[in-house]
């Protein structure tokens, strides 16, 4: 009995085994390739200026420092008395208000300064190491961050940014399917 | 109002409305000369369209306070901050603005919260001893 019941354990564990190799993840390879993808987006300007380690936001594409002594404040939303909301509104201005006119969306802000989610002057490893801690994206585990790369409207700006400034240049969807490739793949990250 | 949608608020302030205290400066949000208040917080009405404001009250320069005796303004009479006056409204907006965010706000809350005023005259060092004023704190001179 005791040898039927060892019997029966193994074909069970072998069983599992099996299901799981039937539905393999996706390589490390596709995997590391579709980080590439969204590496390029959060690295892209209408991301990574907002993303930034110190307490000033960055603006432009070549990602001076934001005039008006702008600051993330405690909360990533300005300083006291000084909101982002004083100059960005929910939705940019018309486009007759004429180019570089400050940017709106809903919730305009910045992460927090305590869980920053730099992105910013990163290597590929070091952003991808950032992205997969929640320590440093606000508590956001890969589905969360999937979920805010598919849906967030503030992050949907960065496709379309108003007169006078790049969109970023990877479609929503493509970056949404690469972060889900990768994620599938079990999130690999760079070495480098 | 029949007026465009897309008419910037300052624009409904000053020609329809006739409230000029609220200033033109830069038209893009850069200097701060037309800051109003919607609900407790400051905005810039010349990059803000009439039809985003929905049915938030927005208070200006004249509405802060019957006869100008706001705790902000009797500080900048006080002090003697005005020079020429032009930039003087947004600076008084948005130092209420501030005191209504913090209270006892530092030098460096000032500065964060100020330096997206700008005053072609130079008067900061007063604003900010002003500012101070109004919160009732002393010492704030530099």
């Amino acid at each position: 009995m005791r040898t039927a019941a060892g019997l029966t354990a193994l074909a069970l564990a072998l069983g599992a085994a099996a299901r799981n190799q039937a539905a393999p993840k996706a390589d490390t390879g596709s995997g590391l390739a579709a980080f590439e993808t969204v590496r390029k987006v959060f690295q892209h300007p209408r991301c990574q200026n907002c993303h930034i380690p110190g307490d000033a936001p960055l603006q432009f594409d070549d990602g001076r420092t934001h005039g008006q002594n702008v600051k993330r404040g405690p909360d990533g939303q300005g300083a006291a008395g000084l909101p982002c909301a004083t100059c960005h509104q929910s939705r940019n201005p018309p486009a007759s208000y004429g180019a570089n006119m400050p940017p709106g969306a809903p919730n305009w802000h910045l992460p927090p300064a305590r869980t920053p989610m730099v992105f910013i002057a990163l290597t590929p490893g070091q952003l991808c190491a950032t992205i997969k801690d929640p320590a440093r994206t606000g508590g956001k585990d890969l589905p969360a961050m999937l979920d805010h790369v598919a849906n967030d409207q503030l992050v949907g700006w960065g496709w379309d940014p108003g007169a006078g400034r790049a969109p970023v240049p990877v479609p929503r969807a493509e970056l949404t399917a690469a972060f889900r490739t990768w994620m599938d793949a079990g999130a690999p990250c760079p070495t480098r | 109002m029949d007026v465009p949608e897309d008419m910037p608020l300052l624009w409904v302030l000053r020609d329809v409305l006739s409230l000029t205290g609220t200033k033109f400066g830069c038209g893009m949000a850069q200097c701060g000369a037309c800051t109003v208040h919607i609900g407790d917080g400051p905005v810039r009405s010349c990059v803000l369209p009439v039809s985003a404001v929905g049915d938030r009250a927005v208070t200006t320069i004249e509405g802060l306070s019957a006869g100008a005796v706001h705790p902000v303004q009797q500080a900048w009479i006080d002090e003697d901050v005005v020079q020429c006056g032009y930039c003087q409204p947004g600076q008084v907006m948005a130092a209420a603005a501030l005191l209504k965010a913090k209270a006892q706000p530092t030098d460096a809350d000032i500065d964060a919260a100020l330096s997206a005023n700008l005053c072609r005259c130079g008067t900061y060092q007063r604003i900010r001893a002003a500012v101070h004023r109004a919160a009732g704190q002393t010492g704030g001179r530099s």
